[in-house]
């Protein structure tokens, strides 16, 4: 077995030529398919990856796997929908474009919800992804097979897209690491949206220095996107020292003390019991931890503002999907007809009831009352966060309320996913904030995991405190071993 | 009793902006007759495709903001407005509600040499559609159009007659050109209107409800939009023939009328809110400046200028300032002192009479303001004829040759003592003639006036060789 090694590692043994790209491409391929078997991980494997060679690169002659959401260059693209299934894009998203100038090999394109809606890892065209830990379980979503590869060890890491957790808590779910950069670190163009202003690039990794190497590899200002900025001052890579003198975070009390849930299963008591001993342990490592509080009334509006800015966008972003330049061509008299029938065969019932909830927000009189309330909220709480950050380093906080949920338990949709422990990474799509989700433990043999968000621009900061946590406890570079 | 009615109207004037790419996209801005030869993956709404707004664009726009004294925002902000139609490729425009280039502006422009003032509400920058074209049972789609900048001028209702609106319209027609920030060419549609239309009373009190004719495409279609929609409302209003609603209409150019589309009851919610993709877009007082020393005097002011400091016809000054390059040709000769009214003259029959030969630009013509000076100049020192200039214009222009250079061999003999010898010795070679002149033959006069023209080959100035003659036979 190779791919279970770290980036750096596998980059040293292709440089001293005592393993070859092919042997890499040849594993993954082949853990691809035993994968896709037991979890139905993928949307496409790829039989025959191009190979660029070895550089000094790190990531170079190294599979990787691709979210279906991200537009690959003669490779089928389908965002895991019926309305793309035969889509074949003839450009490359630019973050695509970098790993390829890095001489990265996509091996295959990962399932996910349908565009990125979904939180469960059950609304792909290609059917419910599997988490590998636990085949009963859900991964959570959206980038459901990008965390299931990458915690099965078909390769060292996959990129994701992250709009309210997708990247974040798929990755806990997993017991692997997700980070999503400061909104604007990498370019969004050739990436298929959900909801443009939260949308982020990322990656699931197994730790968090491989995390760094390949966000400095996607990173970068693009012409194609107005909102990339310029971090060619910031290499996260080398600013990983695991020196964390006088850094300070907090985790607030609102959403991880036990006495704000009623009824509490056992599985969330464990959570958060885990939770507080891993405070402790980085209290005694040398960063300082506060309890801070936060209005609660606010913190429960997350969920709502989440779900009207989300929808909204949505609605807006896919409405291109009708069939007529691209996608499967609908059927009926006249145009109209042709784009109805499209979009009711094309999408899954969960998007379609958030077209709704975004057509009806928008809608001449109720815009006032929704939409533009629900980013006044919006801007609320990022102040809310950007005062925290005046103080602190960081947020840390539990991710979801216990391991991953069983697939024959499926209610963790939208309108059931109300509490906070749940929602409360949106937070990190509202501010835009670089937040990274590290394991942190094992519930009932499923892993668990926790999250650090900081404040724009301090990716690198944020990074080197998950890798100095990361390194106080054993989760670090796991494979999911199957009951 | 009869009521006194007059129609009012606004405007929405669209036009397409010149520039090398969309404006949000790489994709060639230029007209082709090749279908979708123009386009980029952003054209066309391909997924994962964003939009990069085109700074050249942003800045023409600013530069008629700034000629109709809007308002112009700090921080400008982009909409998506939603409909699906097959020529929308993202089912969404992209267009500015929230924060336009500029507000509460006006224009002067002027109806049968009379000032006026449209006040503006709004200007706009936002992207064409496709362009559709439908055949008998099938319609394609040409993308060469998607993405095409444009600039919406929204005008306030101020428009009291057909006349005013069509006075309008052209004037911001000539500013574009003047500008160069389009060709506003309404032969190629790149100037569509939307007009809205109602009838109001003596006292300014609306009578109908608004009617809005969508995507009207000439000026002589805007004006008969116009006089359609003002017969029909006063006739409903007056006669009760129809009920008016509040409606939208489209003018169809084979009945000369209007049609309904939709009325208020099905009218679309566009759903707007503010594009994501574009960051707020600053404009900075620097960028205002700049663009603000590059717009050249405006066509209106010219021609004031012509009629009441030139004392120009209006004739004329209507034709000097029809076009940019021939009111700069003449603006030029004014600047090197050339007669105001002999330059008009000159400009308006001579040149644009050759210019119109074969539609070629004052730019490229060869007899420049410098040249024309020196035609002129020769003919008011009386060393040329007003029929030698013309002769001279032609050949120059034909042997591409300086006035100059003709004038020399033209030139009149005008100096006195060269001709006083010349004349003098011609007498003395024809002393019977000279006697025979004396004694009563008077018109032998001419017989010596000949003779001088056959030594000088014609040039001899007449009136000084008669006048010398005169003397030198008579002594």
């Amino acid at each position: 077995m190779l791919n279970h090694l770290s980036i750096e590692e596998l980059h040293q043994k292709l440089i001293k030529k005592e393993i070859t790209v092919e042997d890499l491409v040849n594993e993954s391929i082949k853990l691809s398919k035993e994968l896709q078997d037991s979890c139905n991980a993928f949307d496409f494997i790829i039989e025959n990856p191009k190979n660029y060679g070895v550089t000094d690169n790190l990531l170079s002659g190294i599979p990787y796997g691709v979210k279906a959401n991200y537009s690959t260059k003669n490779i089928l693209s389908s965002g895991s929908s019926n309305t793309l299934k035969d889509y074949v894009p003839f450009f490359d998203a630019t973050a695509i474009k970098k790993l390829n100038d890095a001489h990265a090999i996509i091996v295959n394109k990962t399932a996910m919800d349908e565009f990125g809606m979904g939180g469960t890892g059950t609304t792909c065209r290609t059917g419910t992804v599997k988490n590998p830990w636990d085949n009963t379980r859900m991964t959570a979503g959206s980038s459901a097979g990008s965390a299931c590869a990458v915690a099965y060890g078909v390769y060292p890491y996959a990129l994701g897209t992250d709009t309210g957790d997708s990247i974040r808590k798929p990755a806990a779910y997993c017991g692997i690491v997700g980070y999503k950069p400061t909104y604007g670190m990498i370019s969004r163009y050739g990436v298929f949206p959900f909801a443009s202003s939260l949308d982020h690039c990322g990656v699931l990794t197994r730790n968090v220095k491989d995390a760094a190497i390949v966000v400095d590899n996607m990173k970068g200002i693009d012409e194609n996107d107005m909102t990339t900025w310029n971090s060619s001052n910031i290499n996260l890579y080398k600013s990983i020292t695991g020196e964390v003198n006088n850094k300070k975070l907090c985790y607030i009390k609102e959403i991880c003390d036990i006495s704000n849930y009623d009824n509490p299963s056992d599985e969330l008591v464990s959570h958060l019991n885990n939770f507080k001993e891993k405070i402790e342990l980085i209290r005694s490592n040398g960063i300082e931890v506060d309890e801070v509080s936060i209005d609660k009334k606010l913190l429960n509006t997350v969920a709502s503002v989440y779900v009207v800015l989300s929808c909204a966008e949505a609605t807006s972003n896919m409405s291109n999907l009708t069939g007529i330049i691209f996608g499967p061509k609908g059927e009926g008299e006249g145009v109209f007809d042709q784009i109805k029938d499209h979009r009711t065969k094309g999408f899954s019932p969960l998007i379609k009831r958030r077209f709704v909830i975004g057509s009806y927000v928008l809608q001449r009189e109720n815009q006032e009352r929704y939409f533009k309330n629900a980013q006044r909220v919006r801007r609320l709480i990022v102040d809310e966060w950007d005062k925290l950050f005046k103080k602190y380093d960081g947020v840390i906080l539990p991710v979801g309320s216990g391991p991953a949920k069983k697939l024959d338990d499926d209610s963790n949709t939208l309108a059931n996913g109300t509490t906070i422990l749940e929602e409360h990474l949106q937070i990190g799509n509202f501010g835009g904030f670089p937040s990274i989700t590290i394991p942190d433990g094992f519930i009932n043999n499923l892993p668990v995991g926790l999250n650090i968000t900081g404040k724009r621009y301090d990716d690198a900061n944020v990074l080197n405190i998950a890798y100095k946590i990361e390194s106080l406890m054993d989760y670090k570079n796991q494979i999911a071993e199957r009951k | 009793m009869e009521e006194k009615l007059h129609v009012v109207i606004g405007l929405e004037m669209h036009c397409e902006l010149k520039s090398n790419s969309k404006v949000f996209s790489t994709g060639k801005n230029s007209y082709s007759d090749t279908a979708n030869e123009n386009i980029s993956p952003v054209d066309m709404a391909f997924p994962g495709i964003l939009p990069v707004l085109n700074k050249y664009s942003v800045e023409e726009a600013c530069k008629m903001a700034s000629i109709l004294h809007c308002d112009i925002t700090k921080y400008m902000l982009f909409d998506r407005k939603h409909y699906f139609y097959p020529d929308l490729p993202k089912g969404y425009q992209i267009t500015q509600c929230t924060r336009p280039v500029g507000i509460n502006g006006y224009i002067e422009y002027d109806l049968s040499n009379e000032i006026k003032r449209a006040d503006i509400t709004d200007i706009h920058l936002e992207e064409d559609a496709a362009a559709l074209d439908h055949m008998h049972n099938t319609s394609t789609i040409d993308y060469n159009r998607a993405g095409v900048p444009l600039l919406e001028v929204v005008t306030e209702p101020c428009f009291r007659s057909a006349e005013e609106a069509i006075a309008f319209l052209e004037n911001m027609i000539k500013i574009y050109q003047y500008t160069n920030i389009s060709d506003a060419d309404t032969k190629r549609g790149q100037v569509r209107c939307d007009v809205n239309i109602s009838l109001a009373n003596e006292n300014n009190e609306y009578v109908t409800p608004r009617v809005e004719v969508k995507n009207v495409n000439s000026l002589s279609n805007i004006y008969n939009t116009i006089k359609y929609e003002e017969k029909r409302q006063k006739n409903a209003y007056l006669n009760h023939t129809e009920e008016l609603v509040q409606e939208t209409r489209r003018y169809d150019e084979e009945s000369n009328t209007t049609i309904r589309m939709r009325t208020k009851v099905d009218a679309i919610d566009y759903k707007y809110f503010v594009e994501p993709n574009i960051p707020p877009y600053e404009i900075s007082s620097d960028l205002l400046d700049k663009i603000t020393k590059e717009i050249p005097e405006l066509p209106l002011s010219r021609k004031q200028r012509y009629l009441n400091e030139y004392n120009l016809t209006l004739e004329d000054a209507n034709t000097l300032i029809k076009n940019k390059e021939i009111s700069d040709y003449y603006d030029e000769c004014i600047k090197l002192g050339i007669d105001k009214i002999q330059a008009a003259n000159w400009v308006t029959v001579n040149i644009l009479g050759e210019l119109n030969k074969d539609n070629s630009s004052i730019k490229d013509f060869y007899i420049t303001p410098i040249y024309l000076k020196q035609i002129i100049d020769s003919i008011n020192n009386n060393t040329i004829s007003s029929k030698q200039a013309k002769e001279i214009f032609n050949k120059s222009i034909v042997d591409k040759k300086e006035p100059k250079e003709y004038l020399k061999e033209n030139a009149q003999i005008s100096d006195e003592s060269y001709l006083r010898d010349l004349i003098n010795k011609i007498v003395e070679n024809n002393l019977e003639q000279k006697q025979a002149y004396l004694n009563g033959r008077t018109n032998l006069f001419d017989y010596f006036v000949g003779q001088v023209m056959k030594e000088t080959k014609g040039k001899a100035n007449p009136n000084m060789t008669k006048e010398i003659l005169n003397e030198v036979l008579n002594k």
